[in-house]
């Protein structure tokens, strides 16, 4: 058997590749994410946005962003014969779950790098709280990487792609937007961060991670069957 | 001197498709080393057997043994001993041939540097050397197959499952492809082609479809 570091290396170079090369994913995610900030700039007519609201706006925009790198992430597997390449090769089968979730948080972050100043930019009266969002993004980032990997094998599967992985998928993703709009609300109050139960919204994402995490894992294997 | 264990054991194959039979018992041992013709008319099922075979479809019902494995039970210790040529090359269309063959050597566990020599000798076979770092999307269908054609044998494969391996090549391509993925030393193939005459040509048993 080849070691699954080096397979799921190999398959999330070469997807940071094809990404690289083509810019499907990232633009696309990052221009949409920019376009909503308009949109609710606009729509709720404020300048500045604080706690619950300002999060909800900056969570409900990056899930929805997410979701046109979720809809896109196996097409070319199974349009060309990837999935094929990995089952009859001597790889650990989840490696192509582990290497699709982690192109898939390393497009969330990249997406973050550019849509969160533009959300400070456009909303909040000053950047203080961006450097606490990091842990709480980067946890929430990880869940929607395995939840979304997870739905999109499945949907993939499914000639109603486009529609069965939002579908699927949002529901599952409300404990997760639960715990992050909890977590960020503190960080985002007018007059600076707060740390109101900071940790406990942080480990019910980090549990939430790792429970998918497994389910994807446990499951993934059997997905990739006829 | 034992038996050598065929390489191809298949008892009252079966497979469906819902409620559609696409095999309907098919009985077959096939010794290493030899090439088998599938032969039939279209939607007769050679497709569907060659991917039983690979690993890649289940059996619904009947006895299969592939290499030693009994399917599906032990698909996992068939995996990386088969190369497969199938209708479609398994080649993603925004790496170029190189990247392609890279990528299916990393998956196969060859070393890196014998890897690498070992892609150039195949592109040079099929005369794709000067297009390796061409992008696949950019190839001939005609020229993604040879590049498929390499990515079968790369790792060196005991069975080949070839699926009309000369669609879209021309006679020299046809040559050039022939040498990598033809008759010859211990490799034992089974061939689906149409054409009846240069399959049976090559072949050393033939198994007919209806």
């Amino acid at each position: 058997m080849t070691s699954s570091r080096d397979a799921c290396l190999a398959l999330l170079g070469k997807d940071l590749r094809v990404e690289l090369r083509t810019l499907r994913s990232l633009p696309a995610m990052a221009l949409f994410a920019v376009t909503t900030f308009v949109i609710f700039r606009f729509g709720l007519d404020r300048t500045e946005l604080e706690g619950g609201l300002a999060a909800g706006v900056l969570v409900a925009t990056l899930l929805f962003a997410a979701m046109l790198a979720i809809n896109r992430l196996f097409v070319a597997e199974h349009e060309q014969g990837g999935f094929e390449l990995v089952r009859l090769s001597p790889v650990d089968r989840t490696v192509l779950f582990a290497a699709k979730a982690s192109a898939l948080f390393v497009y969330l972050a990249v997406l973050e790098l550019v849509a969160v100043p533009i959300f400070a930019l456009f909303f909040l009266e000053s950047g203080a709280a961006l450097a606490p969002l990091v842990p709480v993004l980067l946890l929430a980032n990880l869940g929607i990487a395995v939840t979304g990997t997870l739905i999109s094998t499945i949907a993939t599967m499914s000639s109603a792609r486009d529609l069965l992985a939002p579908l699927i998928l949002l529901p599952l993703l409300i404990p997760l937007v639960i715990a992050t709009a909890n977590a960020a609300e503190p960080l985002l109050r007018a007059g600076g961060p707060e740390y109101d139960r900071f940790g406990t919204w942080l480990a019910v994402l980090g549990l939430y991670d790792l429970v998918f995490a497994l389910v994807g894992y446990a499951v993934f294997d059997f997905l990739l069957e006829d | 001197m034992p038996e050598p264990e065929p390489a191809i054991v298949l008892r009252g194959l079966r497979r469906d498709y819902g409620e559609r039979p696409a095999l309907a018992g098919v009985d077959l041992e096939l010794q290493a080393g030899r090439t088998l013709a599938v032969l039939g008319p279209n939607g007769s099922g050679k497709t569907t057997l060659l991917r039983v075979l690979a690993g890649l479809l289940r059996p619904s019902a009947g006895e299969a043994s592939v290499l030693g494995c009994p399917l599906p039970r032990e698909t996992w210790r068939l995996r990386g001993r088969v190369g497969y040529l199938g209708h479609r090359p398994l080649l993603y269309r925004d790496l170029s041939p190189r990247e392609n063959l890279r990528l299916a050597g990393r998956l196969h566990g060859l070393e890196r540097d014998g890897c690498e020599a070992r892609i150039e000798t195949l592109l040079e076979a099929v005369g794709m050397q000067r297009r390796g770092d061409d992008r696949v999307a950019e190839l001939s269908a005609g020229m993604a197959q040879r590049v498929a054609a390499c990515g079968a044998v790369l790792h060196e494969p005991e069975l080949l499952l070839l699926d009309e391996p000369d669609s879209h090549l021309d006679a020299a391509a046809r040559d050039s492809v022939g040498a990598l993925i033809g008759p010859g030393g211990d490799r034992t193939r089974v061939l689906v082609s149409h054409e009846r005459e240069r399959a049976l040509a090559e072949a050393d048993e033939a198994l007919e479809l209806s």
